[in-house]
């Protein structure tokens, strides 16, 4: 079961997430950020923010598979009320379609194949993850840190691109957001607890006003 | 020292014959309620919220019945003995309307407030929540703040939204170097669906029926002007 | 008015099941864009026809497309790479799915669909997971010795096409070179000498493409 949580965490999953930036790209292309310091300090904040929420939202989904549970249109409505920006929502619908066609494929399961029908534009990227961990028999914390780990590393690889930043010096600054990743997924683990209605909703309010920057920029490699 | 104070503050508003009267109108300790110009003003009987306060009102409003809610003063939030919370619980029954919008609240240095509104929308209430953070008074640092917002149409969830103050919160992902932020959220039926972004900005259609307006500022004034300028985006308004 | 018109104009149904799926990679200023569009021109009015683009910057080469009406808007669709646009025709095909798969939604009756790849370089190759047939597009002015150094997108492609042969006697290339280092390299797989600038319609590979229709 280890392997296949690396394989699920693996940035070479085939699952689309090259081509999203988690912010990164809009906050370079604002100014904000411009070297390995301030991208960590970006990907700190993001962790803590909507990197907690979808850590909360992979955990409650594994802890709903696990249970044999059906009611995935509520919890992606609880993903949807904790998205408020357009772009994102739309973001993470289309990431969740690319990893539910791999979880699909590699991972066959009941829950993935109702999340398939959750909305036409797919689901929540969190909720498949969570489902997936599930399915490959991992538990709603692994998922959380699958979910709290991937909230820095697609941004991070961003980084590298857009940048030229080293990638050794983004690397290191990885490894010291490491304990950051650890104590943010045993958060959102532990309110599998509570009900979906009190998950975590922390909010980034220049993640939210990037996104939508994002989608009216000019030049753009990332989809978000 | 100062006494902290636990305070249960409640506000009725009830249509009858297409004539909203407020049927309770309930102040308590450091919540002061008074009727004036049309609207329930909070008019702040001490300072704070200090830590160790516990303070929750209570709105309802009838269906088709209409009350708007302001204050009279920035509040200010204070340390003390613990975190200090405020608690706002609307209801908003069918074809209601809901107007909050009070000054802003300042997060004093060394504060530990924790604001919550818990909001339920009948189908077709209607909306409009302002809240306005200052991160510290002039030249300070902010204490902690947690404002958590939760509100539900017809019990299904329309926004759950929450912002930290914090040190480990902030960064260029969350508040930058934002002396204040804020929100306005617009629900209820036929609203605009089109986003729109800019500096400091951005207009966000939810994927209920409401949108939530967010904005960042160097100050309290330049967050007001957004947020406004963010409204008449969405009412089409100049 | 309860009336349909749903006349189909082919002979049969994609075998199938779906359409093909065309990859067109190459190098940067190779003439995939240029060709995309000649093909689009040329295979319209006989078939059913969408296109994904996957720009490296920006949305130029679907808004060129657009610009050019070779097709209509709607059947026009471009994907963000991340700046790697080899990883979104070979890795991690998933956003070229997604558009693909929602083109084929929105025009149940397509019978081609064309995957531009972002320019790259001669490495560069469709995985089988995305591109049923795929057309590798050098052209003169790049360098006449570029079929000799070989790269997967030279060897592998089901159709290498030399473009821009108007200009090889400007730039000094030397197309008999190109043809001989090629087939060198292709194990018998066909080459097209294009100009699009001479032939704007691109007759041979347009040929190759209802070619490879038929036999898929």
């Amino acid at each position: 079961m280890r392997a296949s949580l690396l394989l699920l965490a693996d940035s070479r999953l085939p699952a689309g997430g090259h081509a999203h930036s988690g912010g990164v790209e809009p906050a370079v292309s604002a100014g904000v950020i411009g070297d390995v310091p301030a991208l960590a300090d970006f990907l700190r904040g993001r962790l803590a923010t909507s990197g907690l929420v979808a850590a909360a939202l992979a955990a409650a989904a594994c802890a709903h598979a696990l249970e044999g549970g059906d009611a995935w249109a509520l919890l992606d409505a609880e993903a949807d009320a904790r998205t408020p920006s357009p772009a994102q929502r739309k973001a993470a619908r289309a990431q969740g379609r690319s990893l539910l066609r791999v979880a699909r494929t590699t991972w066959p399961a009941r829950a993935l194949e109702a999340l398939a029908v959750v909305s036409p534009d797919g689901p929540h990227h969190p909720l498949v993850l969570g489902a997936a961990t599930a399915s490959l028999g991992g538990t709603p914390h692994e998922a959380a840190a699958v979910t709290a780990y991937n909230a820095v590393t697609g941004g991070a690889s961003a980084g590298v691109r857009l940048l030229g930043l080293d990638p050794l010096e983004v690397n290191r600054a990885l490894a010291a957001l490491a304990e950051d990743v650890d104590a943010v997924a045993a958060k959102a683990a532990a309110c599998t607890d509570g009900p979906w209605t009190a998950l975590p909703a922390a909010s980034a309010p220049l993640l939210d006003i990037y996104a939508e920057l994002h989608l009216r920029a000019d030049l753009r490699l990332f989809e978000s | 020292m100062t006494r902290s104070y636990t305070a249960r503050a409640a506000v009725t508003a009830t249509c009858a014959d297409g004539v909203t009267r407020l049927t309770r109108l309930r102040s308590d300790g450091p919540l002061a309620l008074r009727e004036a110009a049309g609207a329930v003003h909070l008019v702040g009987a001490a300072a704070g919220p200090l830590g160790g306060d516990d303070l929750e009102l209570e709105l309802r409003v009838g269906p088709g019945a209409r009350l708007a809610v302001r204050s009279a003063a920035t509040a200010v939030a204070l340390p003390g003995d613990g975190a200090s919370r405020m608690t706002v619980r609307a209801e908003v029954g069918a074809g209601g309307r809901l107007d909050f919008a009070p000054e802003p609240t300042v997060a004093a240095r060394g504060c530990d407030h924790r604001a919550a509104a818990e909001i339920a929308l009948a189908g077709d209430a209607t909306l409009r929540w302002r809240e306005e953070l200052v991160l510290g008074r002039h030249r300070e640092p902010p204490g902690r703040h947690t404002g958590r917002f939760d509100v539900t149409v017809d019990g299904v969830a329309l926004l759950r939204h929450e912002l930290r103050i914090a040190d480990r919160y902030a960064g260029p992902a969350v508040l930058g170097d934002a002396g204040a932020a804020g929100s306005v959220l617009l629900a209820g039926p036929g609203l605009g669906r089109e986003p729109y972004a800019a500096a400091g900005l951005a207009v966000l259609p939810l994927a209920g029926p409401g949108v939530l307006i967010t904005a960042v500022a160097a100050d309290s004034a330049g967050l007001r002007r957004l947020l406004d300028e963010g409204e008449d985006f969405v009412t089409g308004m100049p | 008015m309860g009336e349909h018109h749903e006349h189909d104009p082919h002979d049969a149904a994609p075998a199938h099941g779906r359409p093909l799926r065309l990859g067109i990679g190459g190098p940067v200023g190779s003439g995939k864009t240029a060709l995309t569009a000649a093909l689009c021109r040329a295979l319209r009015g006989e078939l059913e026809v969408a296109v994904v683009t996957n720009d490296i910057y920006t949305t130029e080469d679907a808004d060129f497309l657009r610009r050019e009406a070779v097709l209509p808007d709607d059947r026009i669709t471009a994907v963000r790479t991340g700046a790697c646009p080899h990883t979104a025709i070979r890795d991690d095909i998933s956003a070229n799915l997604d558009a693909v798969e929602a083109l084929q939604a929105r025009h149940p009756g397509l019978d081609l669909v064309i995957v531009e790849s972002g320019g790259d370089n001669l490495t560069a190759l469709f995985s089988r997971g995305l591109a049923d047939r795929q057309i590798f597009v050098l052209d003169v002015a790049g360098g006449d010795d570029v079929p000799r150094k070989g790269g997967l997108g030279v060897a592998a492609a089901d159709l290498l096409v030399i473009n821009k042969t108007d200009l090889a006697p400007l730039v000094g290339s030397d197309l008999a070179v190109m043809g001989r280092d090629a087939a060198k390299v292709r194990d018998g797989k066909p080459v097209a000498f294009t100009s699009l600038r001479e032939q704007p319609g691109a007759p041979e590979v347009a040929g190759w493409v209802r070619d490879a229709l038929r036999t898929w």
